[in-house]
């Protein structure tokens, strides 16, 4: 069953002056088992619509339904949320345990496991990360490394199984080995849980390489929804929206304002190479 | 959740009192606490409740902002003249009903307290509502430099307070997001009993006060390598002058504490 949004509006701090509406009516489904991307700058409202998605704040008006849980309503939600565990931005704000395992274990002890079927759990969520549990399972949180801290948090997700994981910003604040590490973490994971990946981000290479449908959020508006291809064959729009397009879509746009017949659907530096290595073994 | 909390009470304006020198008027906040102390007959109280709604007018601040910083009190003003009006047991009996009885001085004894303290919270409300913390913590220093000489930290104990409000905010936003981390983690932080509910907050505070030492750190560094390295030597991007107005001031509440010793002595009694 998927996540149905429907017109969803999310209005902070109403009736003061400082009023601030963050999402405005945003119609979306999410399928199970797909890997979506939702991408748009800072302030676009993007993180506080996932947040709608595990019932961590409550619509103003619209409604947000989780496999059939209305997340609106106090017992439904409960239930809805146990379906969809969310990443945040920053593992500091997560970690807290005295050692990674009983960290990563404590989502699974708040669902009601025995103490021992929590462990085996956090053990094989941080085999599923790349933490191996001989090595840090006893370790502090705080003295993990950056990448390793985001690896223990995704953990502590991962352990308590959900069926839709929604990761924000995963990859902010990493080297280009530790982003690389993340995504590939995630992709095993979905081939491996078959879980549903919901990933807010605004790196477009990141999202351009993995995911299978992208939403465009625009000033608190769901600007639109297509495929990798349909989204940065408009890279033109993307740019003029001051979001980026992934590097290699600007450099087809800009060989394309210059002349050179770049196909629209190449965004990607693999396909760019397949088209330029085909086109200088042409010429 | 916490984001709706506003914080700080200051309402931007430019009045006369918001032009005043922070200096003045933390001095003449003194001064005013103690014309009130200085009433001694409640029919005084008049003048005093004059006063304070003058330069609440004066400020351009509506005068429901006093009713405001009153707000916190809504139980303890109350309970004062409940148990001033019922406990004193001196004067002439006026009431008196089952086993509770009411004599004259309680109920002027009741009033007086109730008076003391409502105009005393909401006249130094004034102080608060048209400072900023920056200027107000500015004054403060300023007024308390003499001190240096028996070698009381001055200037730093105004670097804390500055930095202490200035990062009051940002706790509470992160405190907020913790919050939810937690929440998507499946704690619980409404049911249970006190015990339950305080030892929730665990895994909160944790990453709460390891991020608030790693900030102070940064912030630490941050200070340093601009050359930061305490109150001697440093100038102020603002400097405070005693102005004309300042001098209006003074004189205002001068006026009011001898308007005060006067009627304490000569109104006459009308009162029974």
């Amino acid at each position: 069953m998927p996540i149905i949004i429907e017109k969803l509006t999310h209005t902070y701090m109403p009736n003061t002056i400082s009023r601030h509406i963050a999402v405005d009516s945003v119609d979306l489904t999410i399928n199970e088992g797909e890997f979506f991307g939702i991408i748009g700058h800072t302030g676009s409202g993007k993180s506080t619509l996932i947040q709608h998605l595990n019932g961590l704040i409550q619509p103003t008006s619209g409604r947000v339904i989780v496999d059939g849980y209305d997340m609106s309503d106090k017992k439904q939600r409960v239930k809805g949320r146990a379906l969809v565990g969310m990443v945040f931005q920053y593992p500091d704000y997560q970690l807290f345990d005295s050692t990674v395992l009983d960290d990563v274990a404590f989502g699974p002890k708040n669902m009601g496991l025995s103490v021992e079927e929590a462990k085996t759990r956090a053990e094989e969520a941080m085999r599923t990360v790349g933490l191996d549990p001989e090595q840090f399972a006893e370790k502090s949180p705080f003295e993990l490394s950056g990448g390793e801290k985001r690896r223990a948090a995704l953990a502590g997700i991962i352990a308590m199984r959900p069926k839709y994981l929604v990761l924000d910003e995963p990859m902010a604040g990493l080297d280009p080995s530790g982003r690389r590490g993340v995504l590939e973490t995630i992709s095993a994971l979905r081939k491996e849980l078959g879980c549903t990946v919901i990933m807010v981000s605004h790196s477009m290479e990141d999202v351009a390489r993995s995911a299978e449908r992208i939403a465009v959020m625009n000033d608190s508006k769901l600007y639109m929804t297509g495929t990798p291809d349909e989204i940065f064959s408009k890279t033109k729009e993307l740019i003029e929206l001051g979001l980026d397009a992934p590097q290699t879509a600007r450099l087809a746009q800009l060989l394309r304002e210059r002349g050179v017949p770049v196909p629209e659907d190449i965004y990607t530096n693999e396909r760019f190479t397949e088209w330029f290595r085909g086109r200088m073994s042409n010429a | 959740m916490l984001k709706d909390i506003t914080l700080g009470q200051y309402v931007p304006g430019d009045s006369v009192l918001h032009r005043l020198d922070p200096r003045t008027k933390i001095l003449l906040m003194i001064a005013y606490i103690v014309a009130v102390f200085l009433v001694k007959r409640v029919e005084v109280f008049f003048v005093v409740i004059l006063f304070t709604v003058g330069v609440t007018l004066l400020s351009r601040m509506k005068l429901s902002y006093l009713v405001k910083a009153l707000k916190p009190m809504k139980l303890l003003l109350p309970l004062m003249f409940l148990m001033n009006l019922f406990l004193i047991k001196t004067g002439r009996l006026v009431f008196e009903w089952w086993i509770f009885k009411i004599y004259t001085d309680g109920v002027k004894n009741a009033v007086f307290i109730v008076l003391r303290l409502a105009t005393l919270v909401a006249g130094t409300s004034l102080l608060t509502l048209t400072t900023t913390p920056i200027a107000l913590t500015d004054g403060l220093e300023k007024l308390l430099t003499p001190l240096k000489i028996i070698k009381f930290p001055a200037h730093e104990l105004a670097m804390m307070i500055t930095i202490a409000l200035r990062f009051i905010p940002t706790l509470i936003e992160e405190a907020d997001k913790i919050m939810k981390a937690q929440l998507a983690r499946g704690a619980d932080f409404e049911s249970g009993n006190v015990l339950k509910r305080a030892k929730a907050l665990v895994p909160v505070l944790i990453p709460l006060f390891v991020n608030s030492f790693r900030r102070a750190d940064e912030l630490a560094m941050a200070m340093e390598s601009r050359c930061y390295h305490g109150g001697d030597g440093r100038t102020k991007m603002r400097v405070y002058a005693f102005k004309l107005i300042d001098l209006y001031a003074v004189i205002a509440v001068a006026l009011l504490i001898a308007a005060v010793v006067l009627l304490n002595r000569f109104l006459p009694t009308f009162l029974p």
